[in-house]
């Protein structure tokens, strides 16, 4: 076990009687991308201002290399912020900007040129030095506050949304320069983000959050194939999420019908919530369908169709498919024991991990690989 | 479309008045007047005396003088004072507390302090507790200083509370998780972004401390003499207008120099803080 860069172990926060935090325990290792994920008001970015040292846990401990910094103040701690708003000081140039950290720290003249072009550089503003910040398009500010948190070669590197106000494309570049720039300086990022495709995109690891909470951390992978709950399978992706019961192992029911799955570990006639994602639906004829479904409308999304189908119980269904349907035509949807993911009501991830490895060694290698390593 | 036109131009009608009756009007005559010697003949004969009189000349270094001392001390008080206000919870309260006084007429305060100060006033009698004074307190200059600081404390806390609540607190932790301390922090990006509300403040108080005339006279038991004093003088006791208005013209620019001094050059900038 690598000894983590950052920890934090059962962590409050509390305003009055609201409870922001509910007991946070989570471990960063040394050069990795993670990722906090949830919707906003979740916590997410109070965790990273507490790390960051704007904010202090209420209740419960944070360290950084082994040592608890509870009460060390912010420009003590060895780890650099990128602002949601970058917070680029407007009456200095992008130079003075990148510097201002360095010069605190009263480094060499030349030193502090040399690696304020290098940080630039990284961030492929090299000649940028002498601009107003107020010459700066969204995409350049973003970069400069990152220079500004690198130049300082921090352990760690925390970003709060750093990406919510760039518009889509620019927003896809950034995410491969992140990752890129992550790997090239191999300092743990700590991202947060309401955006899943972004934390799909870029993570080693997430943690999803929802109201104080850490519900399910993983590998993108995993979290997006293993959802533990409702919330977590409705968040990440699109689905459809259907109540069934768990007939045994590996055989779900549900829409009124019993189907071969890859899960168990679970009591036998177990009520249980089963997601399919829309991806994992091939629509086929009506006599190699495992379901019929009406189709109701569809919306041209670029690279896929999004189809809105309902079955006979009026359940909706939602179809992502590179082809093109036709607008109530009765069809059949198909898929494999594998695409059906079935979660059990008021499981928490220790559970989860732990049901898992009960039934995983037993089965068959093609089956379980799929699912869980 | 003419029509359209003409309404148009109608919007405009209010303010071309207010401006012509209320601004340019008055400014005008206070021009042409102090080009009108006793005679009513026009001639330079004003200004002459004036740039030739040691007296006016040391009225008005002394003006300026007493204007800077006020503002210093005002600004003295007033940023610290701004900058706690803003880190209080209830932060709107204390602000109408700061700015309630400026509600009483000014008269009515110089009135209150002639009762604070005098020899029989409230600390006379504190201090004849302990067998000390009675000391002379009014119509000194200390107590003119005081008094003129009293007065402009809100008309600067105010434009630098506004600045200071303008500043984006990012910028703060931004400045801290770069390593800076507290007062590192406040002396390069706090300051430098606050120094627009700190100018307006300094031009709110400096100019209207220039020609303070009351306070002398009632605080200050005319021993200070400022520019405000003598153009009262001329206008109602030696009824030398001409005189009086080129005071006030030498006055509005002084006034004018003062507001190029801290003009904010780069305003489009400086406003950028969100």
């Amino acid at each position: 076990m690598v000894e983590p860069i950052v920890s934090l172990k059962n962590v409050h926060k509390r305003y009055g009687d609201a409870e922001v935090l509910k007991g946070i325990t989570i471990d960063l290792e040394q050069g990795k991308f993670y990722t906090l994920l949830g919707p906003s008001g979740c916590g997410k970015t109070t965790i990273l201002r507490i790390i960051a040292g704007f904010s202090d846990a209420t209740e419960g401990d944070v360290y950084f290399n082994g040592d608890r910094i509870n009460d060390l103040p912010a420009n003590k701690r060895k780890v650099n912020t990128v602002f949601q708003d970058y917070a680029l000081f407007p009456h200095m140039n992008v130079h003075d900007n990148v510097a201002y950290g360095l010069n605190l720290q009263k480094t060499a003249k030349n030193e502090i040129d040399d690696r304020v072009q290098q940080a630039l550089t990284s961030v492929r503003l090299a000649d940028y030095g002498n601009r107003e910040i107020s010459e700066l398009s969204g995409g350049q500010k973003q970069r400069v506050a990152i220079a500004r948190a690198i130049v300082m070669q921090p352990k760690m590197l925390l970003l709060d949304e750093p990406l919510s106000a760039l518009d889509a494309k620019l927003r896809r570049d950034m995410q491969y320069e992140l990752r890129d720039l992550q790997e090239r300086l191999g300092i743990t990022f700590l991202f947060v983000t309401h955006d899943q495709e972004e934390a799909l995109a870029m993570s080693d690891e997430i943690f999803v959050m929802n109201v104080g909470q850490v519900l399910q951390s993983g590998s993108p992978v995993d979290i997006y194939d293993e959802p533990i709950n409702h919330f977590v399978a409705d968040f990440i992706g699109e689905s459809n999420i259907l109540t069934g019961k768990m007939i045994r192992d590996y055989e779900v029911e549900f829409v009124g019908k019993r189907f071969e799955c890859a899960d168990g570990g679970m009591a036998p006639n177990e009520p249980v919530e089963v997601v399919l994602r829309p991806e994992d639906l091939d629509i086929t004829t009506v006599d190699d369908g495992k379901l019929t479904v009406t189709i109701d409308s569809q919306l041209f999304r670029g690279d896929y169709y999004e189809i809105i189908a309902y079955d006979g119980d009026h359940n909706e269904w939602l179809i992502h498919s590179t082809n093109p349907a036709t607008d109530g035509e009765t069809v059949g949807l198909t898929f494999e024991p594998y695409d059906i993911h079935v979660m059990r009501l008021h499981e928490s991830e220790a559970e989860f991990d732990a049901r898992i490895e009960t039934y995983t060694e037993e089965t068959p290698e093609d089956e379980g690989a799929a699912s869980h390593e | 479309m003419s029509n359209r036109r003409f309404s148009n131009w109608a919007f405009y009608v209010p303010y071309g008045l207010w401006i012509g009756l209320f601004v340019i009007a008055p400014v005008a005559l206070i021009i042409y007047q102090s080009f009108l010697n006793l005679d009513h003949h026009f001639s330079l004969e004003n200004y002459a005396t004036f740039f030739k009189s040691s007296t006016y000349l040391m009225m008005t270094v002394n003006s300026v003088w007493w204007a800077f001392l006020i503002t210093i001390f005002t600004l003295l008080i007033s940023y610290p004072t701004a900058y706690f206000i803003h880190q209080l919870k209830h932060a709107q309260l204390w602000l109408l507390l700061v700015i309630m006084p400026t509600w009483i007429n000014i008269l009515l305060k110089a009135y209150a302090f002639i009762g604070i100060f005098s020899q029989s006033g409230i600390i006379n009698q504190f201090l004849g507790l302990f067998g000390i004074g009675p000391e002379q307190f009014l119509f000194t200059n200390a107590s003119f200083l005081f008094v003129a600081t009293y007065i402009q404390i809100p008309f600067m806390i105010l434009p630098i509370y506004n600045a200071l609540d303008d500043l984006n607190p990012s910028f703060i932790n931004a400045s801290r998780d770069l390593g800076a301390t507290n007062w590192q922090t406040f002396s390069k990006v706090t300051w430098p972004l606050t120094l627009p509300g700190v100018k307006a403040g300094i031009q709110s108080v400096f100019i209207p401390s220039l020609s303070l005339f009351m306070l002398t006279r009632l605080i200050g038991g005319n021993k200070v003499i400022t520019l405000g004093t003598a153009i009262e003088e001329h206008f109602l006791t030696t009824m030398n207008w001409g005189m009086g208005s080129t005071i006030g013209v030498i006055l509005i620019i002084a006034m004018v120099i003062i507001m190029i001094l801290t003009g904010d050059r780069k305003s489009s900038e400086g406003r950028l803080t969100r």
